[in-house]
């Protein structure tokens, strides 16, 4: 090292990386054009929400009258038939969806793991308008011929199954709801129990644990933060789903008990009225709707994200998911 | 050769095998009741392959196998109606990291071996959680905080309570593989002094890479190289006067 030679050296050590700093300026300019996207989203909807929220106020919330004659709007129906509908595919969907995650994690042979993961994900590529077009001429007729009566049969005495079933209603909604959230949470649920150490599996199996017991008392309770984290996940893809969703469940704005009847979605009615609402004030009644839809899924994603961020500040367990 | 012992768990001609590579060969060896046998060779000898077939635990890893015979109290446990599970219930083993199950309180992770696969009573494992605390030595550490977390508990503790976990289902055998790899000197210290209170109740195997440990608490030694078993016998003879030339230049520090 000593005897480096000398003159070829460069004998000043100032100077500046220009292209450091254009690249470094050009990629912070692109970075804050998404944040700037959502601000812009959020504004435009406050703007063209705003006579809306002056005219109703919190009323609107609650109201569930929706009367583009007499101008008098309230979006109770829609906000209730959004949570229901997505409520019930998350009861459908997270058994289905655990069960496949743990399956394929800790019970299938090496061969059936990947072509099964793969078609599960798949799901996910299917297009929305074609889960409508199979709910509308294969699930209903189903569900008409096959489900309805005996479900009507065991528990037509309690309010959700009440009234006649026309085809077109929650339930059918919710179905299809549910097989489309399915592949979400069942791929985060399996990079969940995939980050799971080895170690944790191991310890129970050599307690004298079966692989179900390590499963359910050392595989599971390890990555529950980043389970709940995939379900609501899956809940922020339900409660934003509109094509399907209009397809399926009525567009009716009433509020029903029963899981049978029609019932609306804020995204449904959206689809449905924008073309329709020639009024200032129907039209931002619709934005106003698309701006409690927009604070809904943003909180569900951002109750997801925190979670899993908490499960992931010791180890890495569902954040590579998300 | 070793003295005139009943020997709890011994194997013959045991060979394993990870996806037909072989990682240990033909070893026929035997572990005398209430006696504690290190394990000892350099790393990829085969000697945590080997604790990991006494227990079947070797055969949850993709690809593995193995050939010969290990026998529980002259019962083959490759036998086919043996049921790894039961199995696992009488031969212990602890790992070479801790593994408290982190959302577990202390008492849960002592109480874990006993409530699964049917479990005990409830009112019985108050107090087989105490006497396995005690019996791994952490029951006055832990006693006024039993319902806090586990992680909350030190590196060596948290090894401790994996010992107190494993022994609270009472089993015959106790393997320890590689059990203080993480722990500083004073966790080490711990644990290799419980390793010999343990001794008086278990048959104890111990995998250690550290010769001085197995100097220090075994009363057998078995050395490993290359997935065979080159020489086994009285500790104390091996470490003075080993018969094979590779475990004398092993010992001294000329491998491994």
């Amino acid at each position: 090292m000593a005897s480096l030679p000398g003159p070829e050296r460069a004998t000043s050590l100032s100077g500046r990386n220009t292209g450091d700093r254009v690249y470094r300026g050009a990629l912070t300019l692109l970075a804050l054009t998404l944040p700037a996207a959502l601000i812009a989203i959020l504004g435009g909807l406050l703007w063209n929400a705003w006579p809306s929220v002056r005219t109703f106020g919190l009323e609107f919330l609650f109201r569930s009258t929706w009367d583009p004659v007499a101008e008098v709007y309230g979006a109770a129906p829609m906000i209730l038939g959004t949570v229901i509908s997505s409520l019930l595919a998350l009861l459908i969907a997270v058994p289905l969806a655990l069960g496949v995650a743990i399956f394929l994690t800790e019970f299938s042979p090496g061969w059936l793991r990947k072509p099964v993961a793969s078609l599960v994900e798949l799901l996910a590529a299917i297009p929305s308008v074609v889960y409508g077009l199979w709910g509308v001429f294969v699930l209903i007729p189903l569900l008409r011929s096959h489900v309805v009566p005996p479900l009507r049969a065991a528990l037509g005495w309690l309010p959700f199954f009440e009234g006649v079933f026309y085809g077109n209603s929650m339930l059918a909604a919710g179905i299809i709801l549910s097989i489309m959230i399915l592949p979400y949470i069942s791929s985060v649920s399996r990079e969940v129990l995939l980050a799971v150490p080895p170690a944790q599996r191991e310890a129970a199996l050599a307690l004298g644990a079966t692989r179900w017991e390590a499963v359910w008392s050392a595989v599971l309770p390890y990555g529950h933060l980043g389970i709940i984290g995939a379900v609501v996940l899956g809940l922020g893809r339900a409660l934003g789903e509109t094509m399907a969703v209009t397809m399926l469940i009525g567009n009716r704005h009433e509020i029903s008990a029963s899981l049978l009847q029609p019932g609306y979605t804020m995204a449904a009615a959206i689809a449905n009225e924008f073309a329709e609402a020639t009024t200032q004030l129907h039209l931002a009644a619709l934005f106003e709707i698309g701006l409690v839809l927009f604070g809904v899924t943003v909180t569900v994603n951002a109750a997801a994200r925190l979670l899993v961020w908490r499960v992931a500040r010791g180890s890495a367990v569902g954040s590579r998911a998300l | 050769m070793a003295a005139e012992r009943p020997i709890r768990l011994r194997t013959e001609f045991l060979s394993a095998y990870f996806n037909g590579n072989t990682a240990v060969r033909h070893v026929t060896l035997g572990f005398p009741v209430n006696s504690v046998t290190a394990i000892i060779g350099p790393s990829g000898c085969g000697k945590s392959t080997y604790l990991r077939c006494l227990n079947r635990m070797h055969e949850l890893s993709e690809g593995a196998a193995i050939s010969g015979r290990v026998l529980l109290d002259e019962h083959d446990i490759y036998a086919p109606e043996v049921n790894p599970v039961e199995l696992r219930r009488r031969v212990g083993m602890v790992f070479q990291r801790p593994t408290p199950f982190p959302t577990m309180s202390i008492f849960d992770n002592v109480a874990a071996g006993l409530r699964v696969n049917g479990g005990q009573k409830r009112r019985d494992v108050a107090a087989l959680v105490e006497r396995a605390l005690q019996r791994a030595g952490l029951w006055d550490e832990v006693q006024d905080r039993l319902q806090k977390s586990a992680l909350a508990l030190s590196g060596g503790q948290q090894q401790r309570l994996c010992v107190a976990r494993a022994i609270a289902p009472e089993p015959e055998v106790l393997l320890l593989d590689e059990p203080t790899a993480s722990l500083d000197p004073a966790g080490t210290v711990r644990i290799e002094d419980l390793v010999q209170d343990l001794s008086q109740e278990f048959t104890v195997v111990i995998v250690t890479h550290n010769l001085q440990q197995a100097a220090r608490v075994s009363e057998y030694t078995a050395f490993f190289y290359l997935g065979e078993l080159i020489e086994y016998g009285l500790t104390e003879e091996m470490f003075t006067n080993p018969n094979d030339p590779r475990t004398d230049a092993y010992i001294t520090g000329r491998f491994g």
